[in-house]
């Protein structure tokens, strides 16, 4: 890991999140929205711990491990509601999901 | 109740609330259980609680011998405490208040029990038993109160009782407030008791004016006080204010010129009441007052000279019209204004031994004879009765008095030879009446005469009055004598006068005590030498008076009037008797002043005209025109209420209608349109909600970024 900068790891990180935000963004279906969402917990990650490394201090590399814990219960959470979803309305396109509204 | 200063002294002056105390509890203990007692219980517990204040009052005045007269005052609760007016319920026990404690108490005892014979008939004629009750309860807080008014240390204290009494006396006057003096249904009772109520209510006007007049320039009311400032700057101005005010609550309370006329028609309350409250206690209280004030008269001429000469008018005056009275009572009743002037006059010449003399002779006489007219009342009615119903059976009274045409039990022409069927009241009634004429050597002779001498004596400052009191005594004379030949001698005018019956041992037993006080009564003060007994007695409080002796230039011309007066009454009535439905026969020689006499010299017409018409019609004035008419229909209805309609129209038409509806209004519609336009943004896609998430974001940090 020595020489590589810090700069490209956060450009990777960047890079990272950018793509999950626009899956967010873009994709209809539950489950890759999911999935981005997961990408853009991970880009914040390898941030954490790349500026951990660079620092020389743990308190980030620490950090990472509370977020995926949390990320895993999510997981747990997130899918429950998608079967859920998906057992009454038989799709899981989030564009059909839209009953909750003004 | 203070009385440690019992212990102290050895005295009973810490006894003296008991005045007060011991009557109200008599009435309270009638008012609350008299509803399950006997008639007999009520009475004795009334009479007891009056018996129990004279024993008090006589430890009093044995206390007052024991120490030389020396006033004592006993607090009792504190009252009045506002600035400069610091006032106390505080009892004052000297000679004066104490010969008035006596009187009160004493003659009022004998008039309780009396009352227990007297009231036991009456409710049975009147057929409402239960009133019973209430005449003792009132008849013991009269007691209660005319002791808080001749106990009192200040003037105010003293109005406290002078206004109690005066409650009492309406409350009996009109005690029988739903009949008439004939018994038949009416409101003219109650319209006596009125008329009582607010007679005296001018007069107390009067008297409150003086007491404010007082402490105003005084700055105390309490009497001594009062006096020593007096005395210290006399202001002859304030002074002459103070004590004609207090004047015009004199003429008030004891019915002298021109207030009098509320104690002839207070005789419609029941005899008891006219003898203890309309003849011997409650109306002497204006002669109390000035006594009370003396101090105070000394300073000013002119105030005593008004004093005297409306007492010797009223003497007179009353006099004339008790000469064409048929009614007995009402004969006594001027008969008692008429002696009530002598009293005036006598303290109002600065012969207060005089008057108090004569206010405690007068009320032991005048007790006796309406107590005994009473008497003879109830024996016509008790004759009326027992021809209506056969035997006298009391007890189906049941309406007789709608039947029947009215008959006046107390009218002298229904009366005649009475001494037959009534012997006891015809002797106690003959006491009664040479005490009032004023014969040797009953009571009335020595007050009288010692008021006579002291206008004799007195003529140069005060002109006039020695002969206006004695032309007064010589009527006095007549009109009892008239009284006398009327009901007592002749023959019977009616079938009912044969039929009276005499009354029973609880009357007449205190009437003979009250006889014997009449014919001994001027043994209080003898116009010899080491017998001025009541003179020496109020000197203490009044200061050293020095006894007349015997005039027996006034005495015999006094004495000569009354038997030649009694003389000329014999040749017009006893000589020859009235016969029935025959005409007075003063009629005839006097015409029409006979005619003025017989109808009260018409002032209670004059009254009617100059004052109570003239109100009359101002009242009308002022609640059909004035409020009815201007206030009502044209201000409320036309002014207030059309305006505040308009005001009512404006207000909610343009005001509430068109700015503060509209404004609510606009309100509503803005948050509406708003909540719509809004709504929008939340559309249900989750995307979108992250897409603005994330601009939310970038904007932010580009924010943070570039700043």
């Amino acid at each position: 890991m020595e020489g590589i900068p810090v700069n490209y790891y956060i450009a990777l990180s960047a890079i990272l999140f950018t793509i999950g935000a626009l899956g967010v963004l873009i994709r209809r279906n539950a489950l890759v929205i999911f999935m981005s969402i997961e990408l853009m917990l991970n880009a914040a990650n390898l941030a954490l711990v790349a500026f951990s490394s660079a620092n020389n201090q743990l308190d980030g590399q620490i950090f990472v491990f509370f977020i995926m814990t949390v990320a895993a219960a999510e997981v747990a959470v997130g899918l429950a509601l998608i079967v859920a979803v998906f057992r009454t309305k038989q799709s899981i396109d989030v564009d059909q999901i839209n009953v909750l509204k003004g | 109740m203070n009385f440690s200063e019992t212990a102290n002294t050895g005295y009973f002056f810490g006894l003296v609330p008991l005045l007060v105390f011991l009557p109200l509890i008599g009435m309270l203990i009638n008012m609350i259980f008299g509803g399950k007692m006997k008639e007999w219980q009520i009475g004795t517990v009334a009479s007891v609680a009056s018996g129990l204040t004279f024993v008090v009052a006589v430890l009093l005045a044995y206390s007052l011998s024991a120490t030389h007269g020396h006033m004592q005052t006993v607090y009792f609760a504190e009252w009045i405490h506002i600035g400069d007016l610091q006032l106390d319920w505080t009892f004052r026990v000297d000679t004066l208040s104490s010969v008035m404690m006596l009187v009160v108490s004493g003659v009022g005892t004998l008039i309780h029990i009396y009352a227990i014979g007297y009231m036991h008939e009456d409710v049975r004629f009147k057929d409402d038993i239960r009133r019973f009750r209430r005449f003792f309860v009132f008849l013991n807080l009269f007691i209660a109160m005319m002791m808080i008014l001749v106990s009192g240390d200040s003037y105010l204290m003293l109005f406290v009782g002078w206004e109690g009494v005066g409650l009492c006396s309406f409350l009996l006057i009109g005690f029988w407030y739903d009949f008439d003096t004939l018994g038949q249904k009416s409101t003219k009772n109650a319209e006596a008791g009125k008329k009582a109520f607010i007679a005296n209510r001018v007069g107390d006007f009067g008297f409150l004016l003086a007491i404010f007049t007082t402490f105003w320039h005084f700055g105390s009311l309490q009497f001594d006080a009062v006096f020593k400032a007096a005395e210290a700057h006399p202001d002859p101005v304030v002074i002459s204010a103070i004590t004609l005010f207090m004047l015009i609550g004199v003429t008030g309370k004891s019915a002298q010129v021109p207030l009098y006329v509320w104690l002839p028609d207070a005789m419609a309350g029941p005899t008891p009441v006219s003898a203890l409250i309309h003849a011997a206690t409650m109306v002497t209280a204006g002669v109390y007052l000035v006594v009370r004030s003396a101090p105070l008269y000394n300073l000013v001429h002119e105030a005593s000279y008004i004093v005297a000469m409306i007492g010797a008018v009223t003497a007179l005056f009353a006099a004339t019209i008790a000469v064409g009275q048929y009614d007995i009572k009402k004969v006594l009743a001027y008969s008692t204004i008429s002696q009530l002037g002598f009293m005036v006059a006598a303290v109002g010449m600065g012969a207060y031994v005089a008057g108090v003399f004569h206010l405690a002779t007068h009320a032991f006489f005048k007790a006796l004879l309406f107590l005994s007219a009473g008497s003879i009342i109830l024996g016509m009615e008790r004759g009326h009765h027992h021809l209506a119903h056969g035997h006298g059976d009391h007890d189906d009274a049941d309406a007789h008095h709608d039947e029947e045409e009215a008959f006046d039990p107390g009218d002298m022409r229904n009366m005649g030879n009475l001494r037959k069927q009534m012997p006891v009241t015809f002797w106690l009634y003959m006491a009664g009446t040479l005490a009032l004429a004023g014969i040797f050597p009953f009571a009335g002779f020595w007050s009288k005469d010692e008021i006579l001498l002291d206008a004799k004596l007195h003529a140069e400052h005060f002109p006039g009055v020695y002969l206006l009191l004695s032309i007064a005594a010589f009527l006095t004379a007549f009109y009892m004598g008239r009284q006398i030949w009327m009901v007592f001698f002749g023959k019977e005018r009616t079938e009912v006068a044969e039929h009276a019956q005499e009354s029973p041992p609880v009357m007449t037993v205190p009437l003979m005590i009250l006889a014997g006080l009449a014919i001994l009564g001027g043994a209080l003060n003898l116009p010899f030498e080491g017998f001025h007994n009541l003179g020496h007695w109020l000197g203490y409080t009044i200061g050293e008076t020095h006894g007349l002796p015997l005039d027996l230039g006034v005495a015999g011309i006094s004495t000569i009037l009354a038997l030649m007066a009694i003389g000329i009454s014999w040749l017009l009535y006893g000589k020859n008797p009235l016969k029935a439905g025959q005409a007075d026969p003063l009629k005839k020689p006097l015409g029409f002043l006979f005619t003025g006499m017989e109808n009260k010299w018409f002032v209670d017409e004059g009254y009617g005209a100059v004052i109570i018409q003239p109100f009359e019609k101002l009242a009308k004035f002022l609640s059909i025109d004035v409020d009815w008419n201007f206030w009502h229909d044209w201000f409320h209805n036309s002014v207030l209420y059309a305006g505040f309609q308009g005001l009512a129209k404006f207000l909610s038409d343009p005001v509430d209608m068109g700015i503060i509806n509209a404004i609510a209004d606009k309100l509503a519609d803005m948050t509406k349109r708003s909540s719509e336009s809004l709504g929008r943004l939340q559309n249900g896609f989750v995307r979108s909600y992250a897409l603005s998430v994330l601009i939310g974001v970038v904007a932010i940090l580009g924010y943070l970024l570039f700043k």
